[in-house]
């Protein structure tokens, strides 16, 4: 029988698995107008940042990617974007590439409407709710594997998580990979010490040296910087928790990824350039690196957590797994699934993968997450320029 | 009873504890009972055989170190025993 999950086609044939209203602010300085349009939108959310203006070299081109991926993602219906006026990310630079998916589109600049941020509010949430009323008459309907995108995440980790839920989470993602769909694992930062082991899995020789090339990159800077980076992993806690070296922490981390081919790497927030599993540049904040899954186009993300974590995202759903029983016990209402009876009783990894797989799937159907349940709608988008750091500290 | 370990791959020559891990407990492994050397806090390792110095340590069925000094099966395997070969073979 063929896996089929229920979601919404998209006018370029995108499938979304939720079916919102994006109302996103390009400038730190609108961010309240964005946050008020959605307080009144139904089925919204408000995607609001303290970036837009004054962002030079790749902060600029990462901020307004990621803004564009946000709206761009398959789960937003359509999207309003909010601009002051006067930002060098304007709602029109935003507004522009979304149009191109053919969905939903409105765009607008505070310093436009006369009336001031009164009259911008409600101009927002007329055409806001314009299309929550249009999103009402879409259906869900059954489509294959191959129209999605999994994105692979971990924060709060501890010494059980490696061996508990992330090689649970592997063998969902191989899973996908395995139906013809998409899966992408982010934060570079944390695939040092196990490069060999990427590279060997690399699709071909071009992707192999991109892996090289990319950590290399990395190590570099960071040594021009004063950072040993290798010295620092695994950390004191680390270490306490049973992790011993770089390479144990780090194939604990990549163990969420399972054992598919690499199909190459893609920058942060960029759309991955075909099926299969997919490395993105992303440094490991968890927040940055979920927003920077959503703008690549992921619908749904699993989380696993050691110690607990409410994070979520207000366009991709989140499903946390946890194998510490405590923090399951402790954090019920923050964990989607429990792991822990690997610790405290006889399951295997393979059980929890199966738990997990019931739950992604009703999640994709529509069933809530705890982190939506909530309501947390995280964002941060990454700032990968020194150059302010380095101008004040001449 | 609960498991009290976990051996993640079946190249693995350590295992990782699921419980704290008494001294002189003995643990069934295959057909054979290590008899643990150590206490193992949850989540430390211990050998599943005899390992010499400058072997080689698996977990994942991956290196994930060297010895650093011969570890008796049943040993506890932590930062006294084991080093990085990432950290040998690219760094120095």
């Amino acid at each position: 029988m063929m896996e089929e999950f229920l979601g919404f086609e998209r006018p370029k044939g995108e499938v979304g698995i939720r079916n919102k209203i994006a109302i996103i602010s390009s400038v730190v300085c609108v961010n309240k107008v964005a946050q008020q349009i959605a307080n009144k939108v139904e089925n919204s959310v408000a995607i609001t940042h303290p970036l837009g203006c004054g962002q030079f070299g790749p902060d600029f081109s990462y901020t307004l990617r990621t803004l564009v991926g946000l709206g761009k993602n398959p789960n937003i219906y359509g999207t309003v974007v909010v601009g002051l006026g006067c930002e060098n990310i304007t709602s029109k630079l935003i507004g522009k590439q979304i149009k191109r998916t053919k969905k939903p589109i409105e765009y607008f600049d505070v310093q436009d409407v006369e009336g001031g941020t009164k009259a911008a509010i409600e101009k927002g949430t007329k055409l806001g709710s314009k299309m929550a009323e249009n999103a009402k008459e879409l259906k869900r309907e059954p489509f294959d594997y191959s129209y999605l995108v999994l994105g692979l995440e971990c924060g709060g980790s501890d010494s059980i998580s490696g061996i508990t839920a992330n090689p649970a989470v592997g063998i969902i993602s191989d899973r996908i990979v395995e139906l013809g769909g998409t899966s992408i694992l982010p934060e570079f930062t944390e695939w040092v010490g196990t490069e060999h082991l990427l590279m060997e899995r690399a699709k071909n020789e071009k992707v192999r040296e991109k892996i090289k090339e990319t950590i290399n990159t990395f190590l570099d800077n960071t040594m021009k910087i004063g950072i040993d980076f290798r010295g620092i992993q695994p950390t004191p806690g680390n270490i306490t928790g049973g992790l011993t070296t770089i390479e144990e922490k780090s194939l604990g981390t990549i163990a969420k990824a399972g054992k598919a081919p690499i199909e190459g790497i893609i920058d942060y927030s960029e759309k991955p350039k075909g099926k299969g599993l997919w490395l993105m540049v992303e440094p490991g904040l968890d927040v940055e690196s979920m927003t920077g899954l959503a703008a690549a186009g992921a619908q749904i993300i699993i989380m696993t957590t050691g110690r607990g974590s409410p994070c979520g995202n207000p366009v991709t759903p989140v499903i946390k797994i946890c194998g510490n029983p405590k923090t399951c016990d402790w954090m019920a209402s923050n964990i989607d699934i429990d792991a822990s009876k690997i610790i405290t009783a006889d399951q295997k990894v393979e059980d929890v993968a199966e738990n997990l797989w019931y739950k992604f799937k009703r999640t994709l159907d529509g069933e809530q997450t705890h982190a939506e349940i909530l309501g947390f709608e995280d964002i941060a988008i990454w700032r990968c320029s020194a150059a302010p750091f380095q101008v004040f500290n001449a | 009873m609960s498991q009290k370990y976990i051996v993640m791959n079946s190249e693995d020559n350590c295992a990782t504890s699921l419980v704290d891990i008494q001294e002189g407990t003995e643990i069934k492994h295959k057909k054979s009972l290590i008899k643990i050397n150590h206490e193992i806090p949850l989540g430390h390792k211990f050998a599943l055989s005899d390992i010499k110095k400058g072997d080689i340590i698996r977990k994942y069925g991956q290196i994930i170190g060297i010895a650093t000094k011969d570890i008796s099966i049943g040993d506890w395997i932590h930062t006294h025993n084991i080093t990085s070969h990432y950290l040998e073979e690219v760094v120095e």
